[in-house]
């Protein structure tokens, strides 16, 4: 009943192809951007936009970047965190050296420093695939995490390593550093992440993305409709990367606001790749989803013991949120492997014919 | 020009040079490579198991070899005999083995590789996370003279220097070997071993001509337990029994691409050319870099190989190429 | 159908957000005093940290038994693990700061880099105690960050001087393994300076985050330097695993010298025997023959409101060293009330009573540990103490002292501290410094 199509006509070929077509999905949208845009600055919490928001929108992205990879263009990676690891040291040594440059064009311009590498770790998978190529980017994680440690002219040779974000302004704002207010960080990240989730879609559904899927879903046979599977990966791989890169450049800049080492290691590569499969490969609704998922289950579970008076150790919490985070896994894998974002195309479509059980 | 050729020099000639300067330390570094190598062996035989029997790749395995060390172990600090901690934690690897095989196998039967690869995955983290909960997240030593194994050394002099071997790692590597011919006349001699690689070939053609799948998975998982409760046992005698040893675990992945998915000597060749290329390396290249090379030599090894043999030294052609 | 019991699920997990959203309730009583506990009972480290935060927390918890608090105010410690990751670290920093926290000991010297610059904003000191940022002992450029009693550049100024006393230094070389983190790092610009002016030739062997257990390789190039002593900078299951390698080739352990995070009893334990005669640098008292600890006995553990395993592991190096974190701070809290003349003060005061604490000799004997360390009297410049260390030893089961104090040699390395911290200023451009009189 609320998501009937009835009397939504097009009247031409662009309102037609539009990407959202349906008025429902407009106004939701809509919805969503004025709630996060506009309500949230003014109602939420500190805590909540800094500890909760902020870091789903970053884990966000980089579940767009892998999921480009993974669930669009079929190549495993596990070398995830060590992309978005070249996007914030990159973006770091361009802002040290190039101190006025806006911060933004800083951001935008260090992704292509993770597409170079993504591309560069990416060429085995002309010839490998699935499991072996998961192999060649934990090749790429662990070399690239050495990198970060031994190459000193990364963190400018910083005594212990690590990297401390210098003050950024922006209109006169603070938006990097410590005097940068969680509301203004936010925002920031709020607007990347949106133009960049825009842009993504808007790939994915053009010829590139079409590209990626027929690589993902049958390779050779792309290759016999005239798909260059050299450009079609190697793209998927740069894209990727970009994505990720930009994301680790959010997360150090306007998240954490320093970093080391170990903020880009084996476990963030494992973390993203269990939010793109919670949220559904190939479903760029599903990095969202995912996203919080992962992010906030634990947050809601360590908050539990207090709000129920139950006297239960922090440690204990983890341990529990692993195991959890762990069945869920399983569960999804087994009940719905293609995730959060199946289930809820599933309930839109219920919507459609909802209170009746079957469209007559 | 002058530097160029001292870079040469400096990448390709001083290593064997300082080789040859301490035969007796390059000696002590092979073997402790070895040794390495067959620890990396071991778990890749695990994988190795599961992968030739359901196809699976079993991602938990690092995770299984630290929970069955730490059940032996724990066992023991409640006052449980050694000789009976061990049977009671075969038995434990045993139940885990079935639980996973009737909750998660069953259920995905005829999936995806790539769904089977990731439900090991969210394995891991239950069995992490079940772990330190249930033993704690401290490092615990492993109960190495209780067990029989003797902790000493013996030296072995030779080239104007000596050469230490350990006794725990001479025990180590005679177990290995032991369980590696077992295992491959395991596979290749009996009715269940035959029945185990038509698994591995195509569940459903197994199950056409009568192979209950759920009883040869059950059985795999449980060896896979059994070879990781030997492995930890030697990982853990040599360093202690602790999550850490997780990570260790992810370059036996390195090992398997080097010997094949789904062979059991390949794993061994594997595991020494692994073993014993990281720590030559480490030792002798390290130091140009600055050190800590060995956290990525195997896996760019892995690398190096898949380009030109992606099928691994002794493993099936059932890679597409493009 | 399954279909709706999932969709009812996804609206109920959608409510339930909402609700964080508006605000997390924060319940607080007066007149008490918030102490956060940044701990890691979880994670590789959980070795280390686990005694440290015990004792920490048992140390608060004997006060508010013993004497009803501080000042008549009660204190609170909550604990938030942070597995040692900087990124956890941060968010348990955030989600405390608002409810009062008075001061900060990440025990981590990752999450202490990260909070350095954010704790200055947020008017909260952090006491990173022997750990940290070495440079944050020059009070003027760090007004918010204390490392008490001394820092990891002085220390290793300590070891240097022990070794020089025991065979000089110059023309030896010295072998420095490390943790390959921003901890083990730390002191890397001192040695490397020290070993120009004293003349000893430095051997740099990194041990990977992820490679701690197996450190075979690098202890196989120690055998091929052949090093005179050996200097570790390690946590966690590094220190086992290093010493059980240098016995393994034979390296004489009296030569091989641990940092205080490197001489714990967890860590030695592990080894058992075979670690016979390894040395490490203390500034805590060991054992449990302080009255201060034999309260901790009477009036928590006994009573079961501990979380040690066992009585035994009260009196260990790390327990006694989380405790002592707490006594420095407790002091500081009734230096502030006094000063302020309130029970219940700001991050802001604790900050003033931090720089103008005076822990000598007859205060120490007051809260009953004489003799457990050397005297702390920090000042507006100071932040530090340049304190002395000594050494312990390990005899196959427990440690001993093996030294007096040692001084450190704070003419030479206090003018390098301010050349650091000098340097890490230097491209913040709006960082607030202080001026001492």
């Amino acid at each position: 009943m609320l998501y009937r199509e009835a009397g939504q006509f097009k009247t031409s070929y662009s309102a037609d192809q539009a990407l959202l077509p349906i008025a429902q999905d407009r106004i939701g949208l809509l919805f969503i951007l004025v709630v996060a845009f506009i309500a949230l600055p003014m109602f939420a919490s500190d805590f909540f936009i800094s500890s909760i928001m902020i870091p789903f929108l970053v884990f966000s992205l980089a579940a767009i970047g892998l999921n480009i990879l993974m669930g669009y263009a079929g190549q495993l990676s596990l070398g995830t965190g060590a992309f978005m690891g070249v996007g914030a040291y990159s973006c770091y040594k361009i802002t040290s050296l190039f101190p006025d440059l806006n911060i933004l064009l800083v951001l935008f311009l260090s992704g292509f420093f993770s597409a170079g590498i993504g591309v560069v770790f990416g060429l085995p998978s002309l010839r490998i695939k699935g499991l072996y190529l998961a192999i060649t980017t934990l090749a790429a994680q662990f070399f690239l995490e050495w990198c970060f440690i031994r190459i000193g002219w990364l963190y400018n040779y910083n005594d212990s390593g690590a990297i401390e974000v210098p003050q950024r302004m922006l209109f006169g704002l603070a938006i990097t550093g410590p005097h940068a207010t969680p509301v203004t960080r936010y925002l920031v990240i709020l607007t990347i992440v949106s133009v960049m989730t825009l842009i993504a879609a808007n790939v994915l559904r053009g010829r590139i993305g079409r590209s990626w899927m027929m690589i993902r879903d049958m390779d050779i046979a792309a290759e016999l409709m005239g798909i260059r599977p050299l450009f079609s990966k190697l793209s998927a791989f740069a894209f990727s990367s970009y994505y990720c890169g930009v994301a680790g450049a959010l997360m150090v800049f306007f998240w954490l606001g320093s970093a080391e080492v170990e903020s880009f290691d084996i476990n963030h590569s494992f973390l993203i790749m269990f939010m793109v499969i919670i949220g559904g490969m190939g479903s760029l609704t599903g990095c969202f989803m995912g996203a919080a998922f992962i992010w906030v289950l634990p947050v809601i579970l360590r908050a539990i013991p207090p709000a129920f008076e139950l006297n239960i150790l922090a440690a204990t919490m983890e341990h529990v949120s692993s195991i959890i985070t762990g069945v869920l896994i399983i569960f999804f894998l087994i009940v719905e492997p293609h995730g959060l974002a199946r289930l809820w195309r599933v309930g839109k479509e219920k919507l459609r014919t909802w209170p009746f059980p079957y469209a007559t | 020009m002058e530097s160029f050729s001292a870079a040469l020099d400096l990448f390709f000639l001083s290593p064997f040079r300082e080789m040859t300067a301490l035969p007796d330390l390059l000696l002590q570094v092979i073997w402790e490579g070895f040794v390495s190598g067959i620890l990396y062996a071991l778990i890749a035989l695990g994988f190795v198991l599961i992968y030739k029997a359901s196809a699976v790749f079993n991602f938990a395995q690092g995770i299984m070899v630290v929970f069955a060390a730490l059940v032996l172990v724990s066992l023991f600090d409640l006052g449980v005999p050694a000789w009976l901690a061990l049977i009671l934690t075969i038995g434990v690897m045993g139940i885990l083995a079935l639980s996973i095989e009737r909750l998660v196998l069953r259920k995905l039967v005829n999936q995806h590789e790539a769904i089977l690869l990731m439900a090991t995955i969210g394995l891991t983290l239950v069995l992490k996370g079940a772990g330190q909960l249930v033993f704690g997240g401290e490092p615990k030593s492993m109960i190495t003279e209780e067990l029989g194994l003797s902790t000493g050394s013996s030296d072995w002099e030779v080239f104007d220097g000596i050469v230490i071997f350990q006794h725990i790692d001479i025990a180590a590597a005679v177990i290995a070997i032991i369980m590696v011919a077992a295992l491959a006349l395991f596979f290749s001699r009996t009715r269940i071993g035959r029945a185990l690689r038509a698994v591995a070939d195509d569940h459903q053609a197994a199950l056409s001509v009568g192979i209950s799948l759920n009883q040869i998975w059950a059985i795999v998982w449980f060896a896979s337990g059994i070879v990781a409760l030997v492995t930890g046992i030697m990982w853990g005698a040599r360093s202690d029994v602790s999550f850490a040893l997780e990570i260790i675990a992810l370059k036996a992945l390195a090992v398997l691409i080097l010997g094949g998915f789904t062979s059991v000597p390949g794993a061994i060749v594997g595991g020494l050319i692994v073993g014993i290329g990281e720590k030559l390396f480490e030792v002798y290249w390290g130091p140009i870099f600055g050190g800590g090379v060995e956290a990525w030599f195997a896996y760019v090894l892995a690398l190096i190989f898949l380009l030109f043999r992606p099928q691994g030294m002794f493993g099936e052609r059932h890679i597409e190429r493009i | 159908m399954k279909q709706h019991k999932n969709l009812k699920k996804l609206g109920c997990c959608a409510i339930a957000l909402a609700a964080f959203a508006v605000g997390m309730p924060v319940a607080q009583a007066e007149d008490t005093l918030f102490m956060p506990s940044l701990t890691y009972r979880t994670g590789p480290f959980a070795g280390g940290g686990i005694p440290f935060a015990d004792g920490y927390a048992d140390y608060f918890n004997m006060l508010n038994e013993r004497d009803g608090g501080i000042g008549g105010a009660k204190i609170v410690v909550e604990e938030c693990e942070t597995a040692y990751n900087t990124q956890k670290g941060v968010e348990c920093y955030e989600a405390t700061k608002d409810k009062g926290a008075l001061a900060y000991s990440p025990l981590s010297t990752g999450i202490t880099l990260a909070l350095i610059p954010k704790a200055a904003v947020d008017e909260i000191p952090i006491f990173s105690m022997g750990y940290g940022l070495s440079a944050a002992a020059i009070g003027e450029k760090f007004p918010w960050t204390f490392v008490y009693p001394t820092t990891y550049w002085n220390q290793m100024s300590s070891i240097l001087k022990y070794i020089d006393a025991n065979g000089g230094v110059k023309d030896k070389k010295i072998g420095f393994i490390y943790l390959d983190v921003g901890y083990g790092k730390e002191p890397l610009p001192l040695l490397e300076n020290l070993s120009e002016s004293m003349g000893f030739e430095l051997a740099k062997y990194p041990i990977g985050g992820k490679e701690m257990q197996n450190q075979s390789a690098q202890w196989l190039n120690v055998r091929k330097d052949r090093p005179d002593w050996m200097v570790m900078w390690g946590w966690g299951a590094m220190n086992p695993t290093a010493v059980k390698e240098a016995a393994k080739i034979r390296y004489p352990l009296d030569r091989f010298i641990g940092n205080w995070w490197s001489g714990s009893h967890n860590d030695l334990r592990a080894v058992g025997a075979s670690g016979k005669g390894y040395l490490a640098a203390n500034f805590s008292g060991i054992g449990q023959d302080f009255p201060a600890v034999q309260d901790i006995l009477t009036h928590v553990v006994d009573k079961g409101n501990s979380k040690v395993a066992s009585r035994d592991d009260v009196g260990n190096v790390l327990y006694n060293r989380g405790m002592f974190n707490a006594v420095v701070l407790a002091e500081a809290i009734t230096v502030a009330q006094a000063k302020t003349g309130k029970a219940a003060i700001t991050g802001a005061d604790m900050r003033d009573a931090l720089e103008n604490i005076n822990l000598d000799e007859a205060r120490l004997k007051e809260l009953g540990l004489e003799g457990f360390t050397g005297a702390i009297k920090g000042s507006c410049a100071d932040h530090e103490g340049a304190g002395s260390v000594f050494m312990q030893q390990w005899t196959g089961d427990d440690w001993e002292k093996v030294t007096d104090l040692i001084e450190p040699m704070n003419d030479t390395v206090r003018p390098l501290l301010e050349e650091a911290a000098e340097k890490y200023v230097s491209d913040k451009p709006d960082w607030a410094a202080q001026s001492c009189g």
